[in-house]
């Protein structure tokens, strides 16, 4: 059998698009645990800190996490660890 | 008059009959293709390239050598093998292969070789899917794919590829585009392709596909309340039980560890409607289906009764089925619990063991809610046997009159159970189980005296709107 290219045939009834769609923004943050986390890319910790100081002063749970560096994949623990504990996540992607 | 003629090397035939292949390139126009080795024959200098099978796919070849004679390009005549008579009659040679015997039969084509059939017609065209197509990357596995759709029971399914889906249609004469009917709870339509594809990730072969299409049309009655049985709070899903030959010739497994793991067939059957039911239908654990706890059988539950002893009436032909056919019976299961009875050495005594173990379907003290079906072990069986009351009818009517018990035993708060039946048959003798819901399917091996009580769904308590059905296995 030829594997390349892989292709499958859809066995759902295709009433929902052919890409996954992401999941709905939580109606409010009331009570929700925010995760931010961290890539390790330079200086993103300034930043990341300054919005886990603002979602505290606002009330809000913060889990910090961090990933040891943004040249690859972060290891499954971690994001076991932010689905375990968190209702939403931000994510400092950049520099 | 033109011929066109397809052989391959390894066919013994196909060599016997080079000698006649060159007479006739002399005497008429001759297009030779060869299966496996175009440098043959070399007496003829080779022949066409057909090692893709196309042609031979083309021309619908079944066997080597195939002759076929042509007029103005259209077909007039075939044969295949050689037969010194017909192939003299379709020449029009009538001294053609005098120094050949008269008859040998051929070689099976490589076009029709097993699945070849359908991964031709996919290269040539000859097979177009509804289905769209969800393409996988390189770097993806498409096990995980299938998981991060959400495709997946929780086990891995078998990747449905169209190959692997046009090999499961092969398994049925329905045409892929026919409706079987709307899938709860979504209501969606579903078609005999769509029941492929979830068959091809169950893990069926197709010589089990129309099982999977008989268990879904079973499934779709009404009666048997599939939107329903989906959607529970209790622990119940289908329940498959398979009658007839076919189980024989498809090696499913009625002996030991019937319902356990172990054997493709048994284990796949089930899953495929199940698959079939959360993909197409929609039916998602926690969110439609709100099973309190499920049951492990909800990956799929499937297996066949023993029909090995002719004194036996079977499940199916006990419920109208013509003896010798094949049927699904679809029951609504909640699991298994295990009746060990090993001192029984009389029916009466095994009776009231397996009555006993019966009562506490559902609840001990809950009448006419749920059904069940007794698996009965071969052991248990020959205890009745032995006494010369192994007829179906005799096993049933004995439980049904054990399962008779007095209202006031089991009514709300006798014994400080609140849980119990209406007060208001407290001076009747109460039967267990609604007429018919009490099914006796024999199955498993040799060796204990224990049988098997799988209950049944709360809901058939409701017996004009839930009811256990069977449908006829069609080709």
């Amino acid at each position: 059998m030829n594997n390349r290219p892989y292709t499958m045939l859809d066995p759902t009834a295709e009433r929902a698009p052919i890409a996954r769609t992401r999941l709905a923004p939580p109606e409010s943050l009331d009570g929700a645990t925010i995760g931010v986390f961290s890539i390790s890319k330079e200086r993103s910790d300034e930043f990341l800190d300054r919005v886990a100081a603002g979602l505290g002063e606002r009330g809000h749970k913060v889990r910090r996490f961090r990933k040891p560096t943004y040249t690859k994949p972060s290891p499954e623990t971690i994001l076991q660890d932010i689905v375990a504990h968190c209702d939403v996540v931000v994510e400092g992607l950049a520099d | 008059m033109e011929f066109t003629v397809i052989v391959k090397r390894e066919c013994e035939t196909c060599q016997m009959v080079v000698p006649v292949l060159e007479i006739l390139r002399q005497r008429h126009g001759l297009t030779l293709y060869c299966q496996d080795d175009p440098s043959f024959p070399e007496a003829l200098g080779g022949a066409r390239d057909d090692t893709a099978l196309e042609q031979s796919w083309r021309l619908g070849v079944e066997a080597v050598p195939t002759l076929i004679r042509l007029e103005n390009g259209a077909e007039h005549a075939r044969i295949h093998g050689w037969d010194r008579a017909a192939w003299r009659q379709i020449t029009g040679i009538g001294d053609l292969g005098a120094e050949l015997p008269a008859f040998r039969p051929g070689c099976g084509s490589r076009s029709v070789e097993p699945g070849m059939p359908e991964r031709l017609a996919l290269r040539y065209g000859g097979l177009h899917f509804a289905s769209r197509v969800i393409e996988v990357s390189e770097d993806e596995d498409p096990i995980e794919v299938a998981y991060d759709r959400g495709w997946s029971d929780g086990l891995p399914i078998t990747p449905p590829t169209a190959l692997r889906v046009a090999r499961m249609l092969a398994g049925t004469s329905r045409r892929a585009d026919e409706v079987i009917g709307l899938i709860p709870p979504n209501l969606a339509e579903c078609t005999v392709e769509k029941a492929a594809i979830n068959a091809v990730m169950a893990g069926c072969r197709p010589e089990y596909f129309p099982v999977v299409l008989a268990a879904i049309e079973a499934a779709l009655k009404p009666e048997f309340s599939m939107h329903g049985l989906l959607a529970t709070l209790g622990f119940a899903g289908p329940v498959l039980v398979v009658n007839g030959p076919i189980t024989t010739r498809i090696g499913m497994n009625s002996a030991g560890n019937a319902l356990g793991q172990g054997n493709r067939a048994n284990s796949t059957i089930g899953r495929a409607l199940q698959l079939l039911i959360r993909n197409v239908g929609g039916g998602i654990p926690q969110e439609i289906d709100r099973a309190v706890l499920g049951n492990p059988g909800k990956v799929g539950f499937c297996f066949p009764e023993d029909e090995n002893d002719p004194d036996w009436t079977p499940l199916n032909v006990a419920r109208g089925a013509a003896p010798g056919s094949n049927t699904v019976t679809l029951f609504h299961g909640d699991g298994m619990q295990g009746v060990i009875a090993w001192m029984s050495a009389g029916p009466q005594s095994l009776t009231k063991s397996l009555a006993m173990a019966l009562a506490a379907v559902t609840h001990p003290k809950l009448c006419h809610w749920g059904g069940a079906i007794l698996v009965l072990s071969p052991d248990h069986y020959a205890v009745y046997r032995k006494a010369g009351l192994g007829r179906r009818a005799d096993i049933e009517g004995m439980l049904w009159e054990a399962l008779k018990r007095p209202g006031r035993e089991l009514v709300r708060g006798a014994h400080g159970v609140d849980e119990g039946i209406d007060p208001a048959l407290a001076e009747q003798m109460v039967d267990k189980f609604h007429p018919g819901n009490l099914l006796v399917v024999r199955a498993g091996g040799l060796g204990g005296g224990m049988s098997g009580i799988i209950g049944g769904w709360a809901a058939m308590r409701n017996r004009s709107e839930v009811q256990i059905v069977s449908k006829e296995i069609g080709p």
